[in-house]
């Protein structure tokens, strides 16, 4: 319990410290490879991951539909 | 004189209403529907293992799978200067499954040998960008022999003043009909079991809330959490499961099933060639799964259009309540499974991609924009293990 405070407050105080970006200033973040979620080439991966392993979700992706039963 | 003047006059009223009827033309133009991009990804998948579900958790998991999709998206500015983004997507799957031929094991190959899939999708979203506001809807489909899928979806944004924060929540619904298709020997009251005939429904209700935080010119972060309900037949009616009395019977799994994954992204671009991207997820469900996933992927830049990205992906999970292997199942249960899938195992996924985007386009071709391979290796504590290979494609319009 103490860690999930401690971890809590240190993500808090990280956040509270943001910098305001101008949009210039956005060429890094804007970069193809630093897209905050799945690759278009990583789709048939993240399919098979769902099938083959009993955990899915949380990664922007599909959460149903197909069997994927083999 | 006076007639110079009238004509100069004239000649200058006359470009004015020129210019002004090329401005009128540009923004009708502007409103039109153009292609924005087209992604094309194939993939080929294999894998192979001992702990077939088909088989009551023995035999082999030899699987192929070769995948196609292809993505258009179209934009326009509606004439509020809003973005429009229609995006079609269809999916082919054809596959080859060495345990799915075991439904029937007094064939030499069955018709379930092989299954094509085949998945069209089709979304649209509004963006606005002076308030930060962004909303869409989508629908799918899904079909392969024994099985289809409906799914619709809709989603929406908000960033913050400064846009440096983001809010978006999806709420999905997928309304899937299974053919129930038995083991050949449980078939036509062969079972000691009540078996419903026909087909059955499976039904999948999620809500994926996201907060996305851009920290420094270099950081970016993403916090998720998916509420995910699961109604209907959640079993699959071609697995055997095995009792320790020497009895066979078709695997049974509650008719409910509640999922909470909670993730967390961090990408962090180093310098000016290394871009660190890290994922970690926990997830638990009301069959008594968690699970704990955690990646890193670095993108080292060769040069500003070229890059490697070797990436590591570590993943472990616990049991359902209701696993047990081959012959361990004591009779009088009420769920039982033999699904490896399900059991308790750590994966350990490994492998690299490499990225081309020239300024000039792929082969010198303009609208070639990029080029992306990728292999994987995926190895599981219970004997399963596959290998990926993956090549994205994309033109830019």
């Amino acid at each position: 319990m103490i860690q999930k405070v401690i971890a809590g407050i240190l993500l808090l105080t990280a956040l509270n410290s943001c910098q305001v970006v101008k949009e210039f200033q956005k060429n890094r973040l804007n970069d193809a490879e630093m897209i905050l979620g799945n690759r278009k080439v990583e789709k048939t991966e993240l399919s098979f991951q769902s099938y083959r392993e009993g955990a899915s979700g949380a990664n922007a992706g599909k959460s149903g539909g197909g069997c994927g039963c083999n | 004189m006076k007639k110079i003047c009238l004509t100069v006059i004239g000649l200058y009223i006359g470009l004015l209403a020129a210019f002004s009827q090329t401005v009128q033309d540009s923004s009708y133009q502007k409103r039109r529907l153009k292609i924005d991009e087209i992604n094309l990804v194939s993939s080929y998948y294999h894998q192979n293992g001992d702990h077939a579900a088909v088989t009551g958790g023995i035999g082999s998991q030899k699987l192929t799978d070769l995948s196609n999709s292809l993505e258009v998206k179209l934009i326009r500015l509606d004439r509020q200067q809003r973005k429009q983004t229609w995006s079609v997507d269809i999916g082919l799957d054809h596959y080859t499954s060495a345990s799915s031929d075991k439904i029937d094991p007094k064939t030499v190959t069955s018709a379930s040998y092989a299954d094509t899939r085949i998945y069209p999708s089709v979304s649209f979203s509004r963006e606005n960008e002076k308030k930060g506001t962004e909303w869409g809807g989508g629908l799918s489909f899904s079909g392969e022999y024994d099985y289809t899928s409906i799914g619709a979806n809709l989603h929406g944004s908000k960033k913050t003043a400064n846009k440096m924060g983001e809010f978006t929540a999806k709420g999905q619904v997928y309304m899937d009909r299974i053919n129930l298709i038995y083991p050949i020997e449980l078939r036509d009251g062969n079972s000691t079991d009540p078996l419903k005939r026909g087909g059955d429904s499976r039904n999948s209700y999620s809500l994926a809330l996201s907060w996305s935080q851009i920290v420094n010119q270099r950081l970016q972060v993403s916090f998720l959490l998916d509420l995910i309900q699961q109604q209907g037949y959640l079993s699959l009616p071609f697995n055997r499961v095995y009792f320790s009395d020497g009895t066979v019977h078709v695997e049974r799994l509650p008719d409910s099933r509640f999922k909470i994954p909670i993730g967390f992204r961090a990408n962090y671009f180093a310098g000016d060639r290394f871009i660190f991207r890290t994922y970690y997820r926990y997830y638990k469900d009301s069959w008594g799964l968690a699970a704990h996933t955690a990646s890193l992927e670095t993108s080292i830049k060769l040069s500003p259009f070229y890059s490697l990205s070797p990436f590591y992906r570590y993943y472990h999970q616990t049991a359902i309540d209701y696993f047990a292997p081959y012959m361990t199942h004591a009779p009088g249960k009420e769920f039982y499974s033999s699904n490896f899938d399900l059991s308790q195992f750590s994966s350990h996924f490994f492998g690299g991609g490499v990225r081309f985007s020239p300024p000039r386009g792929i082969l010198g071709i303009q609208h070639l924009n990029s080029l992306e391979l990728r292999y994987g290796h995926y190895t599981r504590s219970n004997s399963l293990h596959s290998n990926i290979v993956s090549v994205h494609l994309k033109w830019k319009g």
